[in-house]
This record gives C-alpha cells, structure tokens and sequence, in this order.
C-alpha cells in the first residue's frame, strides 16, 4: 500500500516537472544563468584590452561609482522617471474618467489616446523627431506661426530631456488609462447613487469615493510606469545617441554602449548589476507595499 | 458650463495626441519636395511608398517579423499552458520554489539582460539568427501567471469527468483547458504579437543582415541612412508602413485589444 502511494506521488512529480521542463530551460539559460554571470563578470575586467576576462575584485563598481558619465546618466534617469511617471499617470487618470463618462465619440477618445501604445517606439522617435526638429519641424511651425524664437529641442543639453518626457508621456498615458478605466469600472454603482442621494458634490465624490477606491490600481500603474521609466530607450538610438553630452543617455541605454559600442564587458556587466538592483528594489516596494493594500474581491 | 468645459478640454488632448499621427500620415502622401513646407495643396502621391518598397528589403523585414512574432506566439503558447496546468493542477515537491522562481522573470526581464543574453547565443552560436530574436521570450512567466489564474477557476470535476470518459491528459488539456481558457489566450497573444512587432534593442543587438532582420530594425536603418530634411517624406512613408499593420488590427479589434490590456494587466 505505501509503495503504491509512493510510486504515485512519484509519478505526480515526475509528471509536473516534466510539464515545467520546457519553460525552465529557457527560463535558466535566459533569465537565472545571465543574472548569475553578470554577478560574477562584474568582478572582472573583460575589455578590448583583456579578451580573456581578469579578477579585479571591486575595481569596476569602484571605476563606475568614480565615473561623471553614470551619474549623470542615473541621475537623468531619476528626473525622466519622476516627470515621465507622475505625469503620465495623472493624464491617464483624467482619460479614463473621461472615456468613462463621455456618451458622444466614445470609441474615437478613447483610441486616440490609446493608439501610440500599439505604435514601435522606434517608429514613434521617427514621428517625433520630425516634429522636434529645428526649421522644418511642426514644433518650430508652431512657435513660428505664434510669433516665438524656435528651439533647438534635441540639440540642447537644457531641452533634450523634456522633449523625451513629452513623446514618452504620449506614448504612455493611454496605456495606463486602461488601467484606470478597468480600475473604475470594479467599483460598484451603488456607492455613486448613494453619494448622489447624499447630495455630494463631483469633487467630493471624486476625493472620497472614487480615487480611494482607485487606490490599488494608482500603485500598480506607478509600479509599471517606473519600470518602464528604466526599460524605455529605443527612441534614443533614432533621435538623440544618449546626446548631446550624454544629456539624454539612460541606464539601459549606457548598458547598450558599453557592451557594444566600447566593448568594455566587465562594466557593462557591472552596469548590468545596477539594473538588476533597482528592478529588484521596485519589485520590493511592490511586494510590501501593494500585496496589503490590494484585496482582491 | 463645467462639463462644456470639461468636453472641450479633453477633445483638444484627443487631437494633440493624434496629431503626430495625422501628421506623419499626411506628410507620407506628400510629394518630396513639399514634405517640409505647409501649404495646404491637396497634392498627394504614391510614389514616397513606391520608393521605399523599391529601396530597402521590406518584403523581406515584413516576413521576418512575421515569422518571429509567429513563432514566439507559438512556443510561448505551448511553454506556457503546459507550466500554467503544472502549477494550477498538481500537487509536486517544490512547486512554491519553483513559481517564485518564475516570477523573477517579471521583475528581470529579457529586454535589460541584453548584454549577458547576447553572450548565451554567442555561446550557443545563434547570432544573427532568427530563432537567436526568440529564444530568450520563449518562456514567460507573465503568460505562465494567466494562464494559471484561469486554470485554477476550472473545476476539478470537469477533469475528473474527462478521465473517466478515458480521455489522456493532453486530450484534457486540449479539449477542456484550452478552449475554457480562450479568452485569455487571445489576450496573451495581442500582447504578445504587439509587443514583439514592436521589439527593436534586442533585435539591434542580435542581427547584422538583412534575412534575419525585423521591421524595426530595418526602419531604423532605413530612417538613418537620410540625412537632409528633403527625404522626410520616404521615411516617414516607411514609417506608415511599419505602424500601418498593426494599427489596422488595433482599429478592426479595437475592442479585444482594450480588453485585452484589462485583463492582461489587472491579474
């Protein structure tokens, strides 16, 4: 009797581990493997100058923490994340409380901010350079029509990171509003009519009811907006090459470069590491901060 | 007088956000030499996409694309439901280990492992190949997690009953699972066929010829190869023409491709 248990338990585990092997295989040797060897390679130097990697101990984190370039480039990526995050989530929010209610051109509002979402973004840095370029550009067309100097948009240290903020806020809101939408559609009618037999005022059914209630979702957005802020770099390579001065350069993208264009590898596996940090950090705020608050009905 | 407000308001940003559109689609029917002015002359013209077609492989970056949009589809479908019935059915030693294991593939995606993925093909020899585009999303734990969530509402009964009719556990997958969970597979796929239509880094990265090359690819380089103004008008013609498939299907499925993301995103 417990040899028949016992060999059907082990059939069981054999059974579901095979029915994982498949997705395990490429889970390891593209997610766990290269997590691993980025650790270890950072603790080498892999360069032009050294083909058969060298242990250097902590010299590259030293190196990189000792390097102008990484700062500035993690520090724009701090300022694009707190402009492109908060931003396009407010938008987004208005959206959605907008295509929610709307009764005319329902299907026309909400398409036309959602479309950019299903756009390359490489095909959308094409668009947008055309429209930030000097001269030519429709930007400069219309500071010109109304009188203003026209701007250099992508050839300015001061405007290249706004001129990002802008096409990425673009290309984004309409994809967290449909987060919001499915976030306003859960909450149930009844406290509305409640509210509205209270006689309470839009605003305050707004500030009391609805953004409390949309509370789980507002963090979920943030979670991916913020993710995405570290992950969003195709456009860089069409308009600007992390230019002028690395004034627009993010971390991916200064992952990019050291990899391939330097082929400097212990940094960029140092690099690397970096990213994989700060997901991880975010994944964290995830974990602790959203699991409580979100129940689920 | 607040919701005229309100309605106005929101119709100029739907307009703002549908400006570059209309612009890049305007100016792709342009004849060359008036792309870069705006005098409303209603001349339009063919020859921008006549032009492209005929100096740039695009054919081939179409069927390149859709071969790999095709094939991660594919594998990602199989990987995924087979792992998703794993965990949502089975009782098996490790499996809590393993599902986290699993989502530590959401927080550290493929897209940033750009430089040590690229050493796992170099390593592999699969460089500058199409399977090479691939292999790294053939697993995925966000599709994995769907599939599950669904899985887990299908009553254990219903299986029970499909033993009993003597049917194997793959014909109870195919014809129980499978098509009880379709909803979700077609969600997973429009995210998944957008998302790898739209893939360009990774692809950058892994390619050096024009056979194993995708549309963005080739529209970057394409794109890169003008320098002047004056060819405005051919790019973003290839420009259209990149965007235009998968924009059709947005407006044809526009209400599948909504939800889609719903659901997608809230589980």
């Amino acid at each position: 009797m417990e040899r028949e248990q016992r060999l059907a338990s082990f059939k069981v585990n054999a059974y579901a581990w095979l029915l994982l092997l498949p997705s395990l295989i490429f889970l390891v040797l593209f997610t766990f493997y290269p997590v691993i060897q980025t650790v270890l390679l950072s603790f080498y130097q892999a360069d032009l100058g050294t083909p058969e990697p060298l242990f250097n101990g902590i010299d590259n984190y030293k190196r990189m923490l000792e390097d102008d370039v990484f700062w500035k480039v993690i520090t724009n990526n701090l300022w694009f994340a707190l402009w492109t995050v908060p931003t396009s989530m407010v938008l987004a929010l208005l959206m959605a409380l907008y295509a929610n209610h709307v009764l005319r051109g329902k299907g026309f509002i909400r398409t036309a901010y959602f479309y950019p979402t299903v756009l390359p973004m490489i095909a959308a840095a094409n668009i947008w350079l055309f429209i930030y370029t000097p001269e030519y550009g429709a930007l400069s067309h219309v500071l010109q029509w109304i009188g203003l100097d026209q701007l250099n948009w992508l050839g300015d240290q001061d405007l290249v990171m706004w001129a990002m903020v802008i096409m990425v806020v673009w290309k984004e809101a309409g994809y967290f509003m449909i987060f919001y939408l499915a976030g306003l559609q859960n909450i149930s009618q009844e406290l509305y009519e409640s509210a509205s037999v209270d006689g309470a005022r839009p605003w305050t059914v707004f500030r009391r009811v609805t953004f409390p209630l949309l509370m789980p979702t507002t963090l979920f957005v943030m979670i991916i907006a913020t993710t995405n802020s570290f992950k969003l770099v195709d456009h860089l390579v069409i308009m600007t090459k992390g230019g002028p001065d690395n004034a627009s350069s993010l971390l991916l993208y200064y992952i990019y470069e050291h990899a391939f264009t330097f082929w400097d590898q212990g940094m960029a596996a140092t690099l690397t590491f970096v990213m994989i940090v700060i997901l991880l950090l975010i994944a964290a705020v995830q974990f602790f901060g959203m699991d409580k608050k979100i129940h689920y009905n | 007088m607040l919701r005229r407000i309100t309605d106005l308001a929101m119709y100029v940003l739907a307009l703002l956000w549908l400006f570059p559109l209309l612009w890049a689609m305007w100016t792709a029917f342009r004849p060359r030499e008036k792309a870069i002015t705006w005098d409303l002359s209603l001349e339009f013209t063919f020859d921008n996409f006549i032009h492209v077609w005929n100096s740039a492989p695009f054919a081939q970056y179409y069927l390149n694309t859709f071969l790999i949009v095709a094939g991660v589809l594919v594998v990602q479908f199989v990987t995924a439901t087979l792992a998703a019935y794993a965990f949502a059915k089975l009782r098996f030693w490790g499996r809590d280990v393993l599902f986290i294991l699993v989502l530590v593939q959401l927080m550290v995606p493929p897209d940033i492992l750009i430089f040590p993925n690229y050493n796992v093909l170099r390593d592999l020899s699969l460089i500058d190949t199409k399977l090479g585009i691939m292999m790294p999303y053939f697993a995925s734990a966000f599709g994995i997690f769907l599939l599950r969530q669904v899985f887990k509402t299908i009553p254990y009964e219903l299986q029970e009953a499909a033993r009993m009719e003597g049917c194997r556990w793959w014909q109870v997958l195919w014809k129980l699972y499978i098509p009880l969970a379709r909803p979700t597979y077609v969600a997973f796929g429009l995210v998944s066929v957008s998302y790898h239509w739209n893939n360009f880094l990774w692809p950058l990265i892994i390619t050096n010829s024009v056979e194993n090359r995708p549309l963005t690819v080739g529209l970057a380089i394409f794109a890169q190869s003008f320098e002047t103004g004056a060819q405005w008008a051919e790019v973003t013609a290839a420009t259209v023409m990149v965007i235009l498939p998968l924009l059709l299907a947005f407006l044809l499925f526009q209400r599948q491709f909504l939800n889609s993301f719903i659901h997608s995103g809230m589980k």
